[in-house]
């Protein structure tokens, strides 16, 4: 199996996400239909699906889905072992997956239903923090073992092949949530490792994502900053880190978040009323080294909220579509009708400006507490 | 290692495929519902070839490049009807024939169009009209970025390009040529939001009806007054434009006439003239 | 403004050779010689002199040299002659500094430190004089393998094939625009190309309509960003299609053909007004990823009936390899790396001379990736930028190219000196013109005919250097780094290469 390369990993993909705002789960059926009529934007190295409110019988419980490589049973010890020392295992299991998928050589996945045990130092730690921290440990310390999804109520299927192949090796189709994302990859690197499959995720925040970060290097330096180490070599996982920074640990609203990645530009600001143009001005003064510049589109998810967004002269596509209380976004408007013909609404946000699906407040509850 | 070509892998041969097809004299229908890109287009070729010169798709749903395989030496003309959403390049590298959209375009309608004639009954993607060199493209409502990006022209053939709603940013792009006329018809406080119209533009003119600041404008475009032949052409093209989809939206020739509309042209055909060092 | 930049060149006049005949005054487009007022002398002011030459050529009585100007600054390794004047340059004129041809720096040649082997006792080299010797090269996918089948005494190969093209010796000429350059020089590489069995690209420009029949089927034409020319028949009519992303005298941004090169005729196949700059944008506004690459691929296949194989050309950047995959699983039949010594007819100074990476390892990591990926027979690799003679050619393909393109050596044939001055249209030999007056000081036929002989002479020496290493076609030299060995060469260039040091 080939690991990942020392160098940068480039691609460009199909990206789908489907919300239902009111809570209600639904299955994968529609997702992967989704992702069928986009199969060219993909090569079959790589697919992906985050689902969320996958298991509300364990809601409480950190779910932690992970690959072990080459069904390597050391690794696999390793981290039973490393589990067994840090969380209460309330759960454990084999995905199961169908032998008779179209995939070459699938790792091993282990899901586990887990409550952190905090000792000595961690205790200063929040719960979410703690997990973050183990999940590192594992990815970079046990060889061979890593956490493909750390969220409660939530998880993240992966791998090499279509979208359609991997949903039918997970059998994507037996399992509900109320928010879909998913990713059809056409990487021209880093092919053949599952690892680097999207979506890619941190705690319950997944992120699928086109494009090519052409500042990678200053985004991934000023991360570093705050403790997060890029592994993976992916654009992807820059996004993901700086969704987590500014989102959760300094609680900014995606509103204002999407105006430090895609800001507008400077001749824009310089036209604004004054309050705003000292907003934009300080915005990307404090945060320039999280602009995120070149083509690039994501479709971000977290309990209760889906939204897209896209660099700020939109040089990657995405489509939103609304039926309902059924929020789409895609890459092409076709894979939208392929599964929902008749929309209320269909449209293409400006650059930089997110489409933001928020579940109502009640139907919040009902997955997450 | 795994290599998949995902836009041939698993294309059936013709003789699969004709079934989804009913020629009938010089019209053929196909149901494109299970067909995959490269599928549809064989098989519109193939109906062309067994005389068809009308061809209605429908269950259109994503499928790419339509019309763009129908090149033939001596040239026949096509009229092509489409329902549902075709996928991204619609009509590239057209060469004469006539698409009807019945649904919402996608990205690259009319990519690199040499003649012909493309009517969307709805909205359109990004790229709408890009380098397209001849022919005519009507779009019912607004389109993305980047639209008409370096069109071209060359003595009696212009290209020209309606769009009924607004566009977003970077509208008429390096335009080299042709005519762009934006209708402006489905703003919500008449401002068209698109910035960097026209940047790089040294060809052509865009007509824009709705209200548009100095600072949207590209620095290589200038406003010059409307005169009496732009009127005359504006005329036979909204006349043109409400014939298409006056049964579907309410447009009234007049009115829009009635009103201000903007006339833009590249300050000048070298742009960059001036920006290198010997 | 007094310009303070010093001479470039200096004429000298050896007067007791020289009879006043005028010539030099004709054949200068740059106005260094001028007759004196009542025509008795001719002036020479060598502050406007480039080097071209051609004087010096011309001059019927072998009575002029021109020579670099040997006055100067005070040495200074840092603050080189070079860099000062380019200051200088930019302090009165406050632009982007232009300039002609590949890059001039001193950088290291990769190919001058690799050297070739020969047979000797263990295995015979082969007199290429007498035996066959075989460069015919097919460009374009290889299915993975062959179906056949056998019926009686009939077979019948089942597998369906991609388009290939055939070329009777591993050069192409590299796209050079009819525009960059003049329709004379265009149309000598066309005629060379069909009378040596190989092809031309187009480049940017369009190929003109009374070309397109005759050598239509030796041109590769290109589709770029700014898509001049390209209607369905120019798609047509040729035998393969270049999608140009980049070149390597100016990775990552576009081309700006000036106003005054625009004529009637250049107009007419670019399909824009005459006297409107011909700008191509840096990207192609309908490619911002690698799926969007892929859709332009199909786009064009689709357009010319899956008839014509797709190439695709890139300049060689730091992560050519990974972007070669990609470009491969895009659906290219053909890539092409233009590596940072590739020639241009205009390019900014900062970008030829700063961006890419050597076309030696360029060549070698693609190979090396597509061939750890299984795909490399998926297409067929060109090496383009800064082939210079055909040893050059001969390391580029056992080093992994299936063949070469050349541009500036194809010019130098015609005529060019490397004086750098393309961008401002006032070439001295007719190729990089579009002045009726200096255009038709190149012979089309003429200039054919000394592409033709030089072809022809490489590819004589090529079968030379072959026969020596015991290897009598082509295919068998093809990433073939057994017979390279290096030379004053660092470990990890070696590597990067995949070849050993001498004498390992």
């Amino acid at each position: 199996m080939i690991k990942p390369r020392d160098d940068k990993d480039f691609q460009a993909c199909g990206l789908f996400g489907v919300m239902d705002r009111s809570g209600e789960r639904f299955n994968g059926k529609m997702v992967v239909e989704a992702m069928k009529n986009m199969h060219v934007r993909g090569n079959g190295l790589g697919g992906g699906f985050a689902v969320y409110g996958l298991y509300p019988e364990y809601k409480d419980y950190y779910c932690l889905h992970v690959m072990i490589q080459d069904w390597n049973e050391d690794a696999k010890r390793e981290v039973d072992k490393f589990l067994d020392a840090n969380f209460d295992i309330v759960h454990d299991e084999e995905i199961p997956t169908n032998e008779d998928a179209n995939v070459v050589n699938p790792p091993l996945f282990w899901r586990y239903f887990v409550y952190p045990q905090k000792k000595g130092d961690d205790k200063r730690l929040s719960d979410d923090d703690y997990v973050i921290k183990k999940v590192m440990y594992i990815n970079t310390k046990i060889k061979d073992a890593y956490v493909i999804s750390s969220g409660k109520n939530m998880g993240v299927f992966k791998g090499v092949g279509f979208p359609e192949d991997i949903a039918e090796f997970f059998m994507i189709e037996k399992y509900k949530g109320y928010i879909w994302t998913a990713h059809s990859r056409f990487p021209t690197n880093t092919p053949g490792w599952w690892g680097g499959a999207h979506p890619f995720c941190i705690l319950d925040w997944t992120v699928v994502h086109n494009g090519e970060i052409s500042s990678y290097g200053t985004n991934k330096r000023y991360l570093e900053m705050f403790g997060y180490y890029c592994t993976l070599q992916t654009d992807t996982e820059v996004m993901a880190y700086a969704f987590d920074l500014l989102m959760r640990r300094q609680k900014l609203p995606i509103e204002i978040v999407a105006k430090i990645l895609a800001p507008p530009m400077w001749d824009i600001i310089d036209h604004m009323d004054e309050k705003r143009k000292k907003l934009y001005t300080t915005l990307r003064m404090v945060y320039a080294p999280l602009l995120i510049n070149g083509p690039w589109t994501v479709i971000v998810a977290h309990h209760g909220e889906m939204f897209g967004l896209t660099d700020r002269i939109r040089l990657r596509p995405i489509t939103a579509g609304e039926k309902g209380d059924l929020l789409f976004l895609s890459s092409e408007e076709s894979a939208i009708r392929a599964v929902c013909p008749n929309l209320d609404r269909v449209w293409t946000p400006h650059g930089g400006e997110p489409v933001i699906g928020r579940i109502n407040e009640k139907a919040l509850k009902k997955v997450v507490e | 290692m795994r290599f998949v070509d995902s836009y041939l892998e698993g294309v059936r041969k013709i003789d699969e495929i004709i079934k989804y097809a009913k020629i009938e004299g010089e019209v053929a229908e196909i149901d494109a519902r299970d067909l995959r890109h490269k599928e549809l287009n064989d098989l519109m070729r193939e109906c062309v070839l067994r005389g068809a010169r009308k061809l209605i798709l429908k269950n259109v749903c994503g499928q790419r490049y339509i019309g763009t395989r129908l090149f033939f030496n001596p040239g026949v003309n096509v009229e092509i009807v489409i329902y549902g959403t075709p996928g991204n390049d619609l009509g590239a590298f057209l060469s004469g024939h006539r698409i009807i959209v019945y649904g919402n375009a996608q990205d690259g309608v009319g990519n690199t169009m040499d003649s012909g004639e493309i009517i969307v009954h709805g909205r359109a993607g990004d790229v709408v009209a890009m380098a397209m060199r001849g022919g005519k493209i009507f779009i019912r409502d607004s389109v993305g970025y980047r639209t008409a990006i370096h069109m071209k022209e060359y003595k009696e053939r212009i290209p020209l390009l309606v769009i009924g709603g607004t566009a977003q940013d970077f509208l008429g792009e390096y335009m080299a040529g042709g005519r762009v006329v934006l209708l402006g018809l489905n703003l919500k406080n008449g401002k068209h939001k698109s910035h960097y119209i026209g940047t790089g533009m040294h060809g052509g003119i865009i007509y824009l009806r709705g209200k548009v600041e100095d600072y949207q404008l590209g620095k290589e475009v200038g406003v010059v007054d409307m005169e009496q032949e732009d009127w005359k052409f504006l005329e036979k093209v909204v006349e043109e434009f409400c014939g298409h989809f006056g049964n579907e939206i309410k447009v009234d020739k007049d009115e829009i006439l009635g009103e201000k509309f903007m006339k833009l042209i590249p300050v000048t055909k070298r742009p960059y003239g001036k920006i290198y060092a010997y | 403004m007094k310009s303070h930049l010093l001479p470039d060149f200096i004429v000298e006049r050896i007067e007791d050779r020289c009879n006043r005949c005028g010539v030099c005054v004709k054949q200068c487009p740059w106005g260094v010689y001028s007759w004196n007022d009542d025509k008795t002398d001719i002036l020479i002011d060598y502050t406007k002199c480039v080097g071209c030459q051609r004087c010096v050529v011309y001059c019927p009585n072998n009575a002029l040299i021109v020579k670099p100007y040997y006055g100067s600054y005070r040495p200074n390794a840092y603050w080189t002659k070079d860099i000062i004047s380019d200051i200088k340059k930019q302090a009165e004129q406050g632009g982007v500094l232009l300039v002609g041809t590949g890059s001039d720096r001193p950088y290291k040649v990769y190919f001058d430190h690799i050297l070739l082997n020969a047979s000797q006792v263990t295995n015979p080299s082969i007199d290429p004089l007498r035996e066959p010797m075989e460069l015919r090269t097919f460009l374009g996918r290889k299915p993975d393998q062959l179906e056949i089948e056998i019926r009686d005494d009939d077979i019948e190969i089942k597998t369906e094939l991609y388009p290939n093209l055939v070329v009777e010796t591993p050069i192409l000429f590299a796209g050079m625009s009819y525009g960059a350059i003049s329709k004379n020089a265009f149309l000598a590489l066309a005629m060379a190309s069909k009378e040596f069995g190989t092809l031309f690209c187009t480049g940017e420009g369009g190929l003109p309509k009374d070309m397109r029949e005759e050598y239509g089927p030796v041109a590769i034409v290109q589709c770029a960003s700014g898509r001049f020319g390209v209607d369905p028949e120019y798609l047509n009519c040729a035998a393969a299609i270049e999608i140009k992303i980049g070149q390597g005298a100016k990775p990552g941004i576009g081309g700006h053909l000036p106003g005054e090169k625009v004529t009637a005729e250049i107009s007419a196949t670019r399909m824009i007004p005459e006297g409107t700059d011909a700008l191509s944008p840096a990207p192609h506004h309908d490619i911002y990823s690698i799926e969007d690459l892929s859709m332009l691929i199909y786009a064009l296949k689709e357009a010319t009936n899956y008839e014509k194989p797709v190439f695709v050309k890139i300049a060689a950047v730091h992560n050519v390899a990974a972007i070669a995959s990609g470009i491969v699983r895009a659906g290219a039949d053909v890539i092409v790396i233009d590596g940072f010594r590739g020639g241009t007819g205009a390019s900014p100074k900062v970008m030829r001379d700063h961006v890419g990476i050597p076309i030696e390892m360029a060549i070698a990591a693609v190979d090396q990736r597509l061939r750890e990926e299984g795909i490399r027979h998926k297409c067929s690799i060109i090496a383009s930028g800064g082939i210079r003679c055909s040893a050059d050619v001969v390391k580029a393909i056992a080093l992994g190219a299936d063949a070469v393109y050349i541009g500036t050596a194809a010019l130098i044939a015609l005529g060019c000196t490397m004086c750098q001055k393309c961008y401002t249209g006032k070439c001295a030999w007719g190729i990089c013109t579009q002045d009726p007056n200096l255009a038709k000081r190149l012979n089309p036929k003429e200039g054919a005919k000394r592409l033709v002989n030089l072809l022809r002479a490489w590819s004589l020496e090529i079968k030379d250097m072959l026969g020596g290493m015991g290897i009598n076609a082509i295919e068998s030299l093809r990433g073939n780094r057994e017979h390279l060995r290096g030379i004053g060469l660092e470990e990890w260039e070696l590597r990067v290469l995949g070849i050993k040091g001498a004498g390992e």
